[in-house]
Order: structure tokens, then C-alpha cells, then sequence
């Protein structure tokens, strides 16, 4: 079975910067990583392969070096890496997102055999919008399973597949035939560590590149800014919620100095809880 | 197991690891590189100074577009106590020449674009992949490597261990001894940004000029060690080093040490204002010449921190890795264009190579610096003092005559090392230093 997984490099978030003056993220300098909600997706994926057979086949769309996390998703075992890049793609919101993306895996069919299994992370960690693989399932007609915890049964030669899906108030189990999207669940597994030969291949593998125009994209109407009318009105950064951290010198004093100081520190900011503990400890 | 054989496995890609496989890959060997980190750089902590002369005996255009920081235009010296500096200072206009001499530098960057060039070049590098042990045949001879990824042995005529100051695929397969806590020094440094601007005003800097402070004394509290402070672009970089062996016991820790340089009357008005955005820590190797672990053998040859190759009186490092990384790496490639194999007795050309060149010249002539610092602890206490209040002494203006002056100057010296302490120490520093 060929399954496609989609996946997005984003900035580090852990790492990020806004600019002091004009306000928006810094992306110059800050690490990218792969989505880690989609590393979720990778290793389900990779999975289902190794019991069911077939190919795994990742998707991005992004810039040129968008290449660094998809040579990255080949380390992890990934069979091939679809790079889809193109100016006419810059500002996509999330329904040109799920345009282009919807055509790539489309073309992903012609050349290399239909996915029945389209895998995403439940969501970005810069966008955190959680639409975009909603938005590919309807573009390519496939039943849609969101926030999927475990995959429990794949019937391929009937071509059903049950999952578990965590929702408010409880689990519930759902099934539903092929073709489908999944996007998955946090933690539910843990991605592997490639072989050394995962490595080498990854290392010495051809992405497979493709612009609009390679992935049969012929309304640039529908594409990057123009095809987004999402508009950002503002973005700032809330103002934080914490001091500036502060040195304690921990030698040549006990626990209970340390605490003491910490405590008497805190007390300052907050004289009312020093109050309460008081009476608290006090008893009734 | 990998069924492809390499010319030479590169353990490690720092500067030494990516200048060996950058020379060899260049000369068109078959060269597998492997790294712990996530990328080449990511595990490396530097001031840094990048030291323009290795690296262009690699890249001759290396200028053109590695990420650098500034060209240092003024070398400060300081002598430290507890609320003054004695300083030496060099600036001068010569250091804006067109291909300048030394460049702070930040080396998670700088690793990233060396690596791109090594990987240009043709090496395979292999990231997040730790080499466990060297494989070695019937004879002993190392033939190539066993990895932490699964079927991750893989096999090549020689291995480079680039692997840093703890040497540790060396100890563990008996080539070298642990590393001595009085061999290394624990460093711990902290980015500090500010915008451009306010960088060049403070230390009087055009364009992408840029000073650098190194300081001792009363700073390390009595321990051998040496703090720096280094002008980036839109960064400093401030930090402090001690000998491991001098902070046990010493109820000191390195980043207290950090907070009280920082808080230094001297240096707090450079930083005031900045933003903290990393902290990082790392081993120096500072044993010098009498430290270092056997260079090369049956198949296996050190390069960089793994060989001690740090000249600590210089504050020199990144420059040895490189120099050793390319010396080595032309061995193995003069020694496949002869057709013949890395056998101990044939890498010796490496040591030979090594002699000439200001490395092994340098190492050899501070060999006992080490030895002399270990045993003449004034150098970082009291002769910082001493050095403070004399000046201290000749620059007050107070109504006392000029010859006093000298007299009680020299008094206090006297009195606080005795004439025969100050002569031996004296003594010891020239024998230690030829």
C-alpha cells in the first residue's frame, strides 16, 4: 500500500524571537524542526508498512531548504520525498495550502501509485490551525479522521479501516472506508530511529521537486497570496506573564536558606499569599 | 552492516573532523563522515575567534561566503582584581586589511557552512549517528567502525577520530588513557545581544570591526583559568575557563564565577542593556604537549580536541584542529596515491608532517606551562593584586614624591612573595616559556 504522509517544517518555537520594534517572529536564524505532531504521522505510517508492506512517501510544500526536513523523514525510513516549491506559493493560507498540497498528492498518484492513506500531524506548531488536512480530505473526496489515537484495524482487500479518535468527554472508535485522511494524535507513538542504512540512503537520495506547474497546478488564481483570503491583521506578543529570572547563589547555604530566601523573594510580589499561608498553616 | 567500503571514516565534525574530510574528499577519496549531533556545530561551544590563516590553507576564499562575525581590529590583555584591570591594549589600523587576520565568529554557523563544504566536496556526512567502537581485524589494525543505528558497522582503510576533548571512542577501545581533570578546563560562556549599534559605540568599532578583551587574575578566584569577552555583530560573548581539577574542592562553581566577571565593575557597563539568549558550557583541552594521548596507529589517526591539540597560552584551539585535521587528511591522501596502507609505521608521516609546522612547535615550547601554573597559584591571585596597586599607587596623585612611590611599590611586592619567591617565580615563568 502507498501511504502519503504531509508534513511542514516550521521554526523551533522553543527558539523563536519577535522583533523588538516591528513586532513580527524572527524566522532569520532560528532552527527548523518537522511539525512534531507529523513525526506522530511518520511513525504510524511507517508502521502500517512494515506490516502491511508498500511505500511511504512524505509531502511538503515550502521553500528550497524545506528539503533539510524531508531529507530528515528519509533518515527516519521514509521511502521518498515529494518537495513542492514555487514562489507562486508564498503567503498561502490554509485553503491555498490545501490546495496545492491537494493537487501534489494527486499528481503523487499518477507517478508513483494511488495512496489509499493520507496521514498529517492534528496540526502545526506556527499555524496551530488544524485545517489544513481537514481541508485536503474534502478537496480529494476522502472520509476524514481527525485526532486519531491508535489505528485498531486495516482491512485493505475491503478497504475499511478503525481507528480510536480522543474526543471531548471520552474515546470514540470509528470506522470508515478507503480512501482516507488521518491526522494523529500526540504521543500516541514514538518516532524510530533509522538504520544506518536509512541514513545513507537519506543522505544520497533525489527529492523529487515539483513547482505548480510539475504538480499540474494551472489556476495560480487559487495559489500562495492570492488564493488566500485569510488577511493577518496584527500580530504582537503578549506581554509575559513572568519576572525576569533572577541568580540565587546556592553555596555555603543549606536547603533550608535557599527556600527561605526563595520564599521571602515571592512574599514581596505577593504579600496576600504570605497571609494566607499563614492562616493556612495556622489550621482553623 | 554496509556493504559500501570508504577511504577514511571521520569521526566527528568539528573543525578538526571537517577539515580532514574536507581535504580528502577534495583530492577525490571516498570519505564517510559521522556525527553525534543533530548537525555539524551543534554540540561545539567556542568564544569564538576564527583564526584566518588555517582555514585559508583549505579554503583559500573561505572569505567569500563563511558566516563571520568581525575582523578584530584590538587585542586588550587584562590583569585583573577585584575592582580594577591593568591592561595592555593593541589597536591598530593595519588590522583592516583586505584579507584580515582573525574574525569573531559564532560557531553554530561557521560549523554549518564548513560542513556545507565538505559535503560539496563529496564527503557522505551522517548526523545523529554515534560511533560505539572501532572494528579491527585478526591483527589489530582498525578497519572501520560500529555505529548506534541498526546493521551500523561500516568499513573503510582508515579512521580519523575527530571526536572532541573526551576521546572516549579512543579509551574505550584502548588507544588513550582517560582525559586528566588537571588536562582540561570546564568553560562556560553566555550570548549576549545588543543591537549594533550600541556594540560599535561602546568599543569605539566602525563597520565590522571588532575588539577582544581576555582577562585573569582575582576573576577565577585563585583557580588556573582565563576569562574573554568577544565583540559579534549583534552579540558579545562572555565567559570564563578553569582547570576541572582546580574547581574540585574549591566550593566554586563555573557559572558563579560567569555572574561575578559579568558583574565586574570593568566589564558590567559593556553588557548593560543586553539580552542573555544562550548558555553554553564545554571541555578545553589545556594539558598541552606532555598530555597528549598516542597521535596515530594501525589504521587510526587523532586529530583536534581529541589530541590536546589546544595552545592555551595563546588562546589558540580551532586553528590546531584545523591544521591537524588538513595534515592528517593529506597523510591518508599521499599515502593512497602511493599506494599504500595506513599502517602505524606509514602515518607516521603524519607526526612528521606535524613537527614542521607551528603546532608541535608551539605545543613543545609551552609544554611546561601547565606544570608552571599548577605550581605558582600567585599568577592568579596575588600578583593580580600586587600588579593593581601598584599601578593604582603610580597613577594617585597625592603629594607623595616619585621615589617613595617606587619604594613602597616594591615593598609591597617584597612583603607579599619575599625577594627569593618573586626571583624564583620569575625564573620558572622564562624556563617554562622558552
Amino acid at each position: 500500500m502507498h501511504i502519503v504522509v504531509c508534513m511542514k517544517q516550521v521554526p523551533d518555537s522553543a527558539q523563536i524571537r519577535v522583533h523588538p520594534v516591528t513586532n513580527t517572529i524572527m524566522r532569520q536564524g532560528v532552527p527548523t524542526i518537522i511539525n512534531p505532531y507529523d513525526l506522530f504521522a511518520l511513525e504510524e505510517a511507517l508502521r502500517l508498512r512494515d506490516v502491511i508492506g508498500g511505500e511511504v512517501t512524505v509531502l511538503t510544500m515550502g521553500p528550497p531548504m524545506a528539503e533539510e526536513s524531508l531529507r530528515k523523514a528519509l533518515t527516519f525510513g521514509a521511502d521518498r520525498a515529494v518537495l513542492l516549491t514555487d514562489r507562486f506559493f508564498a503567503g498561502s493560507d490554509t485553503l491555498a495550502t490545501s490546495f496545492a498540497l491537494a493537487a501534489a498528492l494527486t499528481k503523487i498518484g499518477e507517478e508513483f501509485g494511488v495512496p489509499p492513506i493520507v496521514f498529517t500531524g492534528k496540526q502545526t506548531i506556527d499555524g496551530d490551525t488544524a485545517q489544513v488536512g481537514p481541508g485536503i480530505a474534502k478537496r480529494l473526496g476522502f472520509n476524514q479522521l481527525t485526532y486519531v489515537a491508535r489505528i485498531v484495524d486495516l482491512a485493505p482487500e475491503v478497504g475499511t479501516i478503525t481507528v480510536e479518535r480522543r474526543a471531548e468527554g471520552g474515546v470514540q472508535v470509528l470506522s470508515t472506508r478507503l480512501p482516507v485522511l488521518i491526522t494523529m494524535l500526540e504521543g500516541v507513538n514514538e518516532i524510530r530511529r533509522g538504520t544506518l542504512e536509512d541514513a545513507f540512503r537519506a543522505s544520497r537520495a533525489k527529492i523529487v521537486t515539483w513547482n505548480a506547474a510539475d504538480a499540474g497546478i494551472t489556476d495560480m488564481t487559487k495559489c500562495g497570496l492570492r488564493g488566500s483570503p485569510t488577511i493577518v491583521k496584527k500580530i504582537f506578543s503578549p506581554p509575559p506573564r513572568a519576572e525576569a529570572a533572577q541568580l540565587i547563589a546556592t553555596i555555603d547555604q543549606s536547603y533550608d536558606a535557599i527556600a527561605a530566601s526563595v520564599m521571602s523573594e515571592i512574599f514581596k510580589s505577593q504579600p496576600a499569599l504570605e497571609d494566607d499561608l499563614m492562616r493556612f498553616s495556622a489550621g482553623p | 552492516m554496509i556493504k559500501e567500503r570508504f577511504d577514511a571514516i571521520v569521526v566527528g565534525a568539528g573543525p578538526s573532523g571537517n577539515a580532514a574530510a574536507y581535504t580528502m574528499a577534495k583530492e577525490g577519496l571516498k570519505v564517510l563522515q559521522l556525527e553525534r549531533g543533530e548537525y555539524s556545530g551543534s554540540k561545539n561551544v567556542q568564544g569564538a575567534i576564527l583564526y584566518a590563516n588555517a582555514l585559508e590553507k583549505i579554503i583559500p576564499d573561505f572569505r567569500d561566503d563563511a558566516p563571520l562575525e568581525r575582523h578584530v581590529i584590538e587585542q586588550r590583555l587584562w590583569t585583573m582584581d577585584d575592582t580594577s584591570y591593568v591592561g595592555m591594549h593593541y589597536r591598530s589600523q593595519d588590522f583592516n586589511e583586505e584579507r584580515p587576520n582573525r574574525y569573531t565568529i559564532i560557531r553554530a554557523q561557521f560549523d554549518k557552512w564548513f560542513s556545507r563544504k565538505v559535503r560539496e566536496a563529496g564527503a557522505v556526512l551522517l548526523c545523529e549517528t554515534t560511533v560505539q567502537e572501532l572494528l579491527r581485524d585478526s591483527r589489530g589494525k582498525v578497519i572501520g567502525v560500529r555505529t548506534d543505528r541498526g546493521d551500523g558497522t561500516v568499513f573503510a582503510d582508515v579512521v580519523v577520530l575527530a571526536e572532541g576533548v573526551n576521546g572516549l571512542i579512543g579509551q574505550r577501545s584502548g588507544l588513550r588513557a582517560e582525559v586528566r581533570t588537571d588536562s582540561v578546563a570546564l568553560a562556560v560562556k553566555e550570548m549576549h545581544f545588543l543591537p549594533r549599534e550600541v556594540i560599535e559605540s561602546r568599543f569605539n568599532l566602525k563597520g565590522n570591526e571588532g575588539v577582544v578583551i581576555e582577562a585573569m587574575g582575582t576573576i577565577t578566584a585563585g583557580m588556573t583559568g582565563t576569562a574573554f569577552l568577544y565583540t559579534n555583530q549583534e552579540s558579545i560573548s562572555v565567559g570564563i575557563g578553569c582547570i576541572v581539577a582546580d574547581f574540585e574542592g574549591s566550593g566554586q562553581t563555573p557559572y558563579g564565577l560567569l555572574e561575578a566577571f559579568k558583574n565586574h565593575p570593568s566589564i558590567k557597563p559593556l553588557l548593560e542593556n543586553s539580552e542573555c539568549k544562550e548558555y553554553a558550557a564545554h571541555l578545553i583541552p589545556e594539558g598541552g604537549y606532555n598530555a597528549m594521548p598516542e597521535l596515530y596507529g594501525d589504521g587510526w589517526i587523532v586529530v583536534g580536541d581529541a589530541g590536546q591539540f589546544v595552545n592555551a597560552v595563546h588562546r589558540e584551539g580551532s586553528n590546531l584542529a584545523m591544521t591537524t585535521g588538513r595534515l592528517a587528511g593529506e597523510t591518508i591522501v599521499w599515502l593512497k596515491r602511493r599506494k599504500e596502507i595506513a599502517s602505524k609505521a606509514n602515518l607516521s608521516e603524519y607526526r612528521r608532517r606535524l613537527d614542521e609546522t607551528f603546532v608541535m612547535k608551539d605545543l613543545k615550547k609551552y609544554k611546561n606551562i601547565p606544570a608552571f601554573l599548577h605550581g605558582t597559584r600567585q599568577v592568579f591571585g596575588v600578583y593580580p593584586q600586587l600588579l593593581s596597586r601598584a599601578a593604582q599607587t603610580w597613577f594617585r596623585v597625592d603629594g607623595t614624591d616619585k621615589l617613595s612611590k617606587e619604594k613602597e611599590i616594591l615593598k609591597s611586592f617584597r612583603k607579599a612573595r619575599t625577594m627569593p619567591g618573586l626571583i624564583g617565580d620569575a625564573f620558572k615563568l622564562v624556563r617554562a616559556w622558552r
